[in-house]
Parts: C-alpha cells; structure tokens; sequence
C-alpha cells in the first residue's frame, strides 16, 4: 500500500481551509464561552438571589449530557420550534453552552481558592470591596485558575470535531467527504492523523509545560 | 397535545428502551476495560523503567492530542484497510472508549500512586514483598481513595462520548430516537428525552464523584 502523494497535494488548499473553520469555531467558542462564564462566576459568587440556583442548574444540565446531543437539539429540535440556523451557528451555540458551563465551574473553583486571610488582610488594610477585587481577589484567581482554563480551552478545541455532524467543513467533515468521494481512505486518514498532531499536540505539551512552571511558582509562595 | 406527546413517548419507549441498552452496553464495557487498562498503565508507569514511561508518554500524547471522534474514524476505517480486519462498529465503539479512558484513568492511577509516600515502597520491599504484592497489598490500596472520585468523573466522560458511536452507524439511544423521529416529526420531545437520559444517567455519578472527593480530601 503506497500514499497517493499527488492526491494528498490536490487537497491541501481544502484541508488548509477546513483548519481555518477549525480554528474559528474553537476560538470564537472559546471566547463567547468565556465571556458567558465571566458572568455566571460572578453570580456565582455574589450568591445573586435566584441567579445563582439558574446558574447552578445550567451548569449540571450542560456538563451532564453529551455535546452531541445539545448540538442535535440546537440543529434539528429548534428549528421545529420555528428557529431555523445554519451548521456553523449552530456549533457555535451549542459549543457556547457547553464551554460556558466548563469555564463557569474553572473560575468558580479558581475563585474559592484563593485563601480566605487573603481576603480579610486586605480588609484589615482597608481595602475597599472593588480594590479588594481588583487587586487581590481577581489576579490570584486568575493565575490559580489558569491551566484549567488553558486546558479547557484545548478540549473545545478538539470538541469541534463533534460539529462536523452538523456539516461544519472542519477537518474532520472534510476528510469524511474526500473519502465518500474518492474512497482515498488511506490518505485522508493519514493527513488528518498528522493534522490533529501538528494542531493539537503542541498545545498539549505547553500546557503540561505551564502547569509544571505554575507548580514551582506556587511551591515558591 | 400534552397528553399526546406523553402517548408518544410511551408508545416509542421500546425502541428507545432498546437504544438506551445499546448505549449502556457501550458505556459499561468502555469503563470496565478503561479501569482494567488505567490500572495497568498506571502501575507499568510508576515501576520506574525509562524505556516503558516513553512508550507510556507517546501512548497518552496520542490519545490526548488527538479526539475521541478521529479516533473513531480511525479506527472504524483504517482497521479494514491497515491490518484487514473489520470489526462491528459497536466493537469499534468499546475499544475506542476503552483505549482513550484507559489514558484517562491510567493518569489518575499513576498520579495517586505516585503521590504516596516513599516509604510505603520501601517499607514493602524491605519485609520482602513481591511487586505484585508491593502493589496488591500495599500500594493500590491506599491510592484508591485518592483515584476513585476522579475516575467516577472520567466514567460520565466515558457515557457521555459513547453518544459519538451513532456516527459510526450504532444503533444506540440516539439512532433510536432519530428512528423515531423520522416517523413522527417530534424532534424536541425525542431530543428532550434523550437529554434527560443522558443527565439521569450521568448526574449522580458526577454528584458522587463530588462528595466522595470532599469527604475524603483530608485522609
């Protein structure tokens, strides 16, 4: 069995295209989970009356159930409902679901870790609420935060493999049509193995690198 | 139309029943040979030999840069033309989930062992205790309270990416309800239901997972 190396050729200006739909719908993902995570955290926190129970709920219901599921629901139940979207909203809404729901609890959790004397030092200094905030709540969270976040944010990366069931013609869509069209099963296999490789391995490694640096930052305090 | 709908579902639940075992039938077999496999690696991991920790590495590298779903595909379409050998999707399906969660788990197991203290190896070694002893009797059980609240986590991960086998032509629980579907035009009722299985079946194992991991954070 030998690679068909001019037929892989013909289908790098495709595969090329497919990464940058990869990419889009993972980072715009990203950031509107982020942005809806911000948000919930902060209500989750505040103890918001009422809010806070929604919040709660929305995150069981959407770490809970499969990506696939909320993905069929959002494409193929809503627009039954008279809400009709393309493939590509579709992913994105459904991806904002999950990865806000995912984020929610990172920020949360970085939040509550911060030490309570944290808090009450910069009281007893006379820190206002928003300074509190500001200068000691928010950035410690953060950095304790930060490889979960980043590896959160690998995970939605990958997950839009999921939405080439939508027909989003990301890489995963895309090798499947070349090989319905052309049953070049081996090659298409093979550069979305590599793809997959030079796209998701090095993020994997930095991450394991940050989180090891942010270890012997922490051992350090 | 309420009371239809409620017909409705009464009326399918078999063939949704059907799917649901389908389903299951997945997940179970994933998490047990996940668990099987993650303890294997786990203590292959922690033996210290240098040439096994790399091919471990690669091991775990792979099925962490690469998605569950691609190696689905992978696995699906290149068993038959790499090694000749074509297996039932719903095969295809188990060993997916089981490979990737042994990955998992087997990070978890390598983990709380490697978090014990040193002297409980050296203290077994010492009174003269066979490795499989060393892990059998000393080792395994004591990581086990720090590896289980994890590896519950990883089992509702192991449920929930079984949804992925539909694309690879399983009848399960989604297969069903698009059946069904297709028949009825109902898709949010169908849609909803499918929800709800999937949250009924993985809730109380996260909330497990959470208060096993609280009450035994501090021994």
């Amino acid at each position: 069995m030998t690679l068909d190396i001019a037929f892989i050729l013909s289908t790098l200006p495709a595969f090329l295209k497919a990464v940058g739909v990869t990419l889009q719908v993972g980072l715009i993902a990203i950031a509107t989970s982020l942005l809806v995570a911000l948000v919930n955290a902060t209500l989750l926190v505040l103890r918001t009356p009422y809010l806070w129970r929604l919040v709660k709920a929305y995150v069981e219901l959407a770490r809970n159930t499969p990506l696939l599921i909320q993905l069929f629901f959002v494409y193929f139940a809503l627009p039954s409902l008279g809400l009709k979207i393309s493939g590509f909203s579709a992913a994105v809404i459904t991806m904002t679901f999950m990865g806000g729901a995912y984020l929610t609890e990172v920020l949360r959790a970085g939040i509550e870790a911060v030490p309570r004397a944290q808090l009450e030092s910069g009281r007893s200094i006379g820190l206002s609420e928003g300074q509190l905030l500001r200068h000691v709540l928010l950035p410690q969270a953060g950095i304790l935060s930060l490889p979960a976040l980043f590896a959160n944010f690998i995970f939605l990366l990958k997950e839009t493999t999921v939405v080439s069931a939508v027909a989003v013609p990301e890489i995963l869509y895309t090798t499947k049509n070349y090989i319905a069209l052309y049953y070049k099963t081996y090659e298409m296999l093979t550069v979305l193995t590599l793809l997959c490789v030079l796209l998701f391995l090095p993020l994997s490694l930095l991450l394991r690198y940050v989180e090891r640096r942010l270890q012997h930052g922490q051992f350090g305090i | 139309m309420a009371s239809s709908g409620f017909e409705l579902l009464l009326q399918t639940l078999p063939q949704l029943a059907g799917g649901a075992a389908q389903t299951l039938a997945i997940s179970a077999l994933g998490m047990l040979f996940a668990t099987l496999g993650g303890v294997l690696y786990g203590v292959l991991a922690t033996l210290g030999n240098r040439a096994l920790n790399i091919v471990l590495q690669v091991y775990l590298e792979l099925f962490r840069a690469i998605p569950v779903l691609v190696w689905l595909y992978l696995v699906f379409f290149g068993l038959p033309i790499f090694f000749a050998l074509s297996i039932p999707s719903f095969w295809c399906a188990v060993l997916v989930l089981a490979l990737w969660g042994a990955s998992e788990v087997g990070e978890v197991v390598r983990g709380a062992l490697a978090s014990l203290p040193r002297g409980q190896r050296e203290a077994g070694l010492s009174i003269g205790l066979a490795g499989w002893q060393l892990y059998g009797y000393v080792l395994l059980p004591q990581a086990l309270k720090r590896m289980t609240p994890p590896t519950i986590n990883i089992y509702t991960r192991i449920i929930k990416t079984s949804s992925l086998a539909v694309l690879i032509g399983v009848v399960e629980v989604i297969k069903a309800g698009q059946q069904i579907i297709e028949r009825t035009y109902e898709s949010v009722l169908i849609y909803g239901a499918l929800f709800l299985f999937f949250f009924i079946v993985c809730y109380p194992l996260s909330a497990a997972s959470r208060v096993l991991e609280r009450r035994w954070a501090h021994s």
